[in-house]
């Protein structure tokens, strides 16, 4: 049985329906992210988990028993804000002992607990400073400890790294799933972060408009996105329209317009004519000089358009024959790398039959 | 280039209030000290001043060898204690109310809140006793204290709104959600955050009621004048101006002594409130 479930869950504002029959179980000692733009639900979802707010329709079932009713103060699992909340008439230890005076432990056990719960954080040495005292990261921290303190079932976590600077941010990400990895806690994370989703998270459930588009792990996400929507928003990606030309057991070709024949696999059964879009991530387009290589397959030329030296990457965008532009992410440090595309230069683009998925229109 | 804040730009703004202060405050108090020091006029006032020998601290001596200076003085810090408390009380959820309602709503409230002082004072005292008359509370200590709250009420719940409205609703989430009951998540969270507005209000409702006289003049009894009544018989009726002197004097140390403990008390218990107040 999943710790947290939740069924068919809807939740209207008004005319609004800011969550549309949800349904998703997260396991015990899960990293779970709901990943979305803003306004798509995902907010609202945690905050009917916390008990701020109540579907409409549906249940939210802890450990098999629905939450229905029972008051925030009641349930067993703790929220990380995003402005992270800490009371600032209190210290950093006093804040974090919070959850534990409110349950009623005793004294000694508080100590012990809010000791061990600062060092988790590294934040022992800070234990009599005051919120206002604290850097972005710091503050974080103590709502981490705030929260993870009274081993809660679930910690909810609102969009937590925020409000830090992109560098903190990186640090907080592995500071994260080691602290997750420690307490066993289930975290369930909201963010509109896709990168942090994906760095960070079990699963992911990719939200849209009050909708779940696609729960998956973060690979399959990223390598099988279930729709245009998802492809689109978890990473960067070429999306070529295309019709079904045939289509066997195992392979498929796909009618591009104006450019020719795609050579793709898919385990689905598909008919030929259906119309669609063809995923295909950048860092799996390989560009070469115009001359090479003429005999393979899924071998499109075209013109550089544009390119970005990234350091690590250099981003092309090449135009084919048909006015489609394509990305390519090639890695400098690529062994037998002869020189740059500059732009105006005729190229080559080329992929395996199995580096893109056709999605369905 | 001058930014604002570099010297010549800072005198130009402060000048003009502190000349206004230093002429129309220090000056005066300056006088009443001078004042309590000098000898009373043969027909009232004060007795002409001649030289150094002429001042004493006779007043001050009169003061303490009297116990009934003293009692009033108690009584007075009674009344302005037990008033501030009930305006604590009274303003507390009203300040709360207000400061949680819909923007729109707020502003109408407040205007509500003040709008009393579009009336004359004396005029409403009066109207007080009409209203105290017929329930037999006229002229007794409690009429003084239900006059005097009447009368400060708005000055406790404008500084109380002005910080409760300030508080951050992601506060009382955040304690409710770490387990805080409602009652918990007042007496640890609200409370002590709102200590600053506590405070300001007090102030502006405890040294007031001290020198209040026109309440306890219309609404109390013949035993109940506080020290706001006795300096002004001292001026207007026994035209003892020393001695009224001597008594603002003494009122004026008192008050400031208590202002003293209090910000220093605050200042060891306040720790961290200043962030929304």
């Amino acid at each position: 049985m999943a710790l947290l479930e939740i069924r068919n869950v809807t939740r209207r504002f008004g005319a609004l329906e800011a969550v549309k029959d949800v349904t998703l179980a997260i396991e015990a000692g899960e990293f779970f992210t709901l990943l979305g733009p803003s306004g798509c639900g995902k907010t609202t979802i945690l905050r009917m988990i916390a008990g701020f707010d109540e579907p409409d329709a549906g249940d939210i079932l802890l450990d098999g028993r629905p939450l229905t009713g029972i008051p925030p103060e009641q349930r067993p699992l703790h929220t990380v804000f995003q402005s992270y909340a800490l009371f600032p008439h209190m210290t950093v230890a006093g804040n974090v002992a919070f959850p534990l005076e409110t349950a009623g432990k005793p004294r000694d056990e508080i100590r012990r607990r809010v000791g061990e719960a600062l060092a988790l954080v590294y934040l022992t040495d800070k234990a009599e400073s005051f919120p206002h005292e604290l850097s972005g990261g710091q503050k974080q921290r103590v709502a981490l400890a705030r929260g993870l303190v009274n081993k809660p079932r679930l910690l909810l976590l609102d969009e937590p790294l925020g409000a830090l600077d992109a560098k903190l941010r990186v640090e907080m990400q592995s500071e994260l799933i080691q602290l997750q990895r420690d307490v066993g806690i289930t975290f369930v994370f909201v963010t509109h972060a896709q990168q942090e989703a994906l760095a960070l998270s079990h699963r992911i459930a990719v939200m849209k408009d009050g909708r779940v588009e696609q729960c998956d792990e973060p690979d399959t996400l990223y390598t099988q996105p279930a729709n245009r929507f998802v492809a689109d928003f978890i990473g960067k990606i070429n999306l070529i329209e295309v019709a079904v030309a045939a289509a066997s057991k195992v392979l498929l070709t796909l009618d591009a317009p104006g450019l020719g024949q795609i050579a793709a696999t898919d385990l689905r059964p598909l008919k030929a004519g259906e119309r669609g879009a063809f995923a295909l991530r950048p860092e799996l387009v390989r560009v070469f000089g115009h001359k090479e290589s003429a005999d393979l397959k899924n071998r499109f030329e075209g013109r550089v358009r544009e390119l970005l030296y990234l350091g690590d990457v250099t981003h092309y965008k090449i135009e084919l024959a048909n006015g489609f532009v394509i990305e390519a992410l090639m890695p400098n440090a690529a062994p037998g790398r002869a020189k740059f595309h500059e732009v105006g230069d005729p190229v080559a683009v080329c992929w395996r039959h199995d580096a893109g998925v056709f999605l369905r229109a | 280039m001058n930014a604002p804040g570099t010297r010549p730009t800072r005198w130009l703004v402060t000048a003009p209030p502190t000349l206004f202060l230093l002429v129309f405050f220090l000056l005066p108090a300056l006088i009443v000290v001078l004042a309590s020091l000098r000898q009373p006029g043969e027909f009232g006032g004060l007795a002409p001043l001649t030289g150094l020998a002429d001042l004493g601290a006779e007043a001050y001596r009169f003061l303490l060898d009297d116990i009934v200076y003293a009692e009033i003085f108690a009584r007075s810090f009674v009344v302005a204690g037990l008033t501030t408390l009930i305006c604590i009380v009274l303003a507390y959820p009203l300040a709360w109310l207000i400061a949680r309602s819909p923007q729109k709503r707020r502003d109408l409230l407040v205007l509500l809140v003040i709008l009393p002082f579009a009336s004359n004072f004396l005029v409403r005292i009066y109207a007080w006793i009409m209203l105290l008359g017929p329930a037999n509370l006229l002229y007794t200590p409690a009429a003084v204290i239900v006059g005097m709250v009447y009368v400060h009420l708005p000055f406790m719940i404008l500084p109380l709104y002005t910080n409760l409205e300030k508080h951050d609703p992601a506060l009382l989430e955040a304690a409710q959600d770490l387990g805080a009951s409602a009652w918990t998540r007042f007496w640890r969270v609200t409370f002590p955050l709102s200590l600053p507005g506590i405070f300001s209000g007090s102030a502006l409702v405890f040294i007031p009621v001290l020198g209040m006289f026109a309440v306890p003049e219309l609404l109390g009894g013949t035993g109940d004048i506080l020290i706001g009544n006795l300096i002004k018989e001292q001026f207007l009726d026994n035209r003892d101006w020393p001695l009224g002197s001597a008594l603002s004097i003494l009122l004026t140390v008192l008050v400031l002594l208590l202002a003293g403990i209090t910000a220093w008390a605050a200042r060891r218990g306040l720790h961290g409130t200043e962030a929304v107040s």
